[in-house]
């Protein structure tokens, strides 16, 4: 394969350096920040009954693993993002689909979906547990608000955003509406579907933690709620950042599938 | 007698929108020759986009007729190529097929004949980011013909692309009507491309559009549409319907 001249070869090269230099300096700014975090614990300068230390995070971590919890509550959360994630990607893809089908739809509830896009939805939790009961149904309801909004207008804009050449185009062989939707609008948008599920996947993530927060026994966001109660800072910790490894986590499958699925 | 492909009889078309009505056309009448190229030309905004999508089924006449002949079915060639990007070259060109469903093992051949024809046969499981503008207007043109329509709409082809390619392109686009024996309304605004490629001109006003004049080009030697640029009667129709045109800044 190496057909290229030295001078192109050169300039990989010289890419592929670059791109290391990123990717090592990415990894040096985290451990460099543990380390003075770790320093700046050792030598007393934060406290850390109230600021915790990595050394105190890892041995939190092992203790979770010996009680035989740390994966109760990850798994417990990874479950409920998945099936939130679901359940709303459905929801988004069939509802952004009528109103892309049937303008009279869109123009009715395209402020409503505006309006209740932009409320709180926090607010709600109070009502949400008084209909739906202190239970997992709760978190997912939180969940599904946060995300299904939001996915639903980045959906419909993206299939109204399609290029109007490719839609004439078709119309003008007699094609159908069916034939408009499946040949054209999910084709040229499949960019577009697979971010606005990016951005649902992490809405649906800050929404279960966010209902942990509000109602559970179990979970990451539980774990949170309880350390707090019994003010536990390495508690708390670890469990912010076990979140934030699950959803690096979670991203990078989705960039996985992206990459290996999507090319075109 | 010619026979008539399309005739347009009083054709009117008014838009409306809250602040008033605009009329597009108003009271349009000419006829489509089989085997002819007819261009149209007439000012930017007089409404040839309006007729376009009358004629291509995307919008209905506000009154007036268009009697199509009973053998007619019309290929729309829009301005840019408008191939998708997510479909091989083979697959753009079978797309109107599909659409038809009219995907038979005769058709998939004469479409693959068009590709070896025309010198793409090497470039069919390629996606179009791949071939260059001219290629790709080539591919369009091939996408058009698939079904084998006999009255080709080219709303200004190859506008999008530069001015040499686009002239070796008239000469293609010419020789490939001719060969497969296609009727062919040409949308244009370029006098010289017009008198080059057709052999009836319909000058149209400003809107709301009627005809102004229609002339038969009647040149001395007409051979390929670069060459007829050089002709004696060239210059004489441009003048004319450079006049007619009566363009103002």
């Amino acid at each position: 394969m190496s057909t290229f001249s030295k001078e192109h070869n050169d300039y990989l090269k010289k890419e592929k350096i670059y791109k290391i230099k990123v990717h090592l300096t990415q990894i040096l700014v985290i451990i460099g920040l543990f380390i003075t975090w770790q320093i700046l614990a050792n030598k007393n300068i934060i406290n850390t009954f109230l600021y915790s230390s990595p050394k105190l995070i890892i041995e939190t971590i092992i203790s979770l693993f010996k009680q035989n919890i740390l994966f109760s509550h990850i798994l417990i959360t990874l479950y409920e993002v998945l099936l939130s994630f679901i359940i709303a990607s459905s929801i988004a893809f069939i509802v952004s689909t009528m109103l892309w089908w049937n303008k009279f739809l869109s123009k009715v509830f395209a402020p409503f979906l505006t309006v209740i896009n932009s409320l709180p939805k926090v607010a709600l939790g109070p009502l949400i547990i008084i209909w739906a009961g202190a239970n997992m149904n709760s978190i997912i309801i939180m969940s599904l608000l946060i995300s299904v909004f939001i996915t639903i207008i980045n959906l419909y804009e993206s299939f109204i955003s399609t290029n109007k050449n490719y839609i004439i185009l078709l119309k003008s062989l007699g094609a159908t509406k069916k034939d408009i939707f499946q040949k054209v609008i999910i084709k040229s948008n499949t960019s577009n579907i697979i971010s606005a599920l990016k951005i649902n996947l992490s809405m649906n993530f800050i929404g279960v933690v966010m209902g942990e927060l509000l109602v559970s026994k179990k979970g990451l966001g539980y774990l949170i709620m309880y350390a707090s109660s019994i003010f536990n800072i390495n508690l708390i910790i670890t469990a912010i950042i076990i979140l934030g490894l699950l959803s690096v986590f979670l991203y990078s499958i989705f960039s996985y599938i992206e990459k290996n699925y999507f090319k075109k | 007698m010619k026979k008539i492909l399309l005739e347009i009889n009083n054709l009117k078309k008014n838009y409306h929108n809250k602040k008033n009505e605009i009329e597009a056309i108003d009271n349009l009448n000419f006829s489509v020759y089989e085997n002819e190229i007819l261009a149209i030309v007439g000012p930017s905004g007089c409404g040839k986009s309006t007729l376009l999508s009358i004629l291509s089924n995307q919008d209905k006449p506000s009154s007036g007729k268009i009697i199509k002949n009973k053998e007619l079915s019309i290929g729309y060639m829009l301005q840019s190529d408008s191939l998708f990007p997510w479909l091989t070259v083979k697959e753009n060109a079978l797309l109107p097929m599909e659409i038809k469903k009219q995907k038979t093992e005769e058709n998939i051949k004469n479409v693959m004949n068009l590709f070896k024809k025309y010198g793409l046969q090497d470039f069919i499981s390629m996606y179009p980011n791949n071939l260059s503008g001219g290629m790709r207007q080539r591919v369009a043109l091939i996408r058009t013909l698939s079904f084998n329509p006999n009255l080709l709409l080219l709303d200004e082809p190859y506008s999008a692309l530069d001015y040499q390619t686009r002239l070796a392109l008239s000469n293609d686009l010419y020789n490939i009507i001719k060969q497969e024996g296609k009727t062919a309304i040409l949308i244009t605004h370029d006098i010289a491309e017009a008198i080059s490629l057709a052999d009836r001109v319909i000058v149209l006003s400003k809107r709301p559009c009627t005809v102004k004049n229609i002339y038969d080009i009647k040149l001395e030697n007409k051979t390929n549409p670069i060459d007829n640029r050089k002709d004696p009667k060239f210059y004489y129709y441009y003048d004319l319907i450079w006049r007619d045109l009566d363009v103002h800044i």
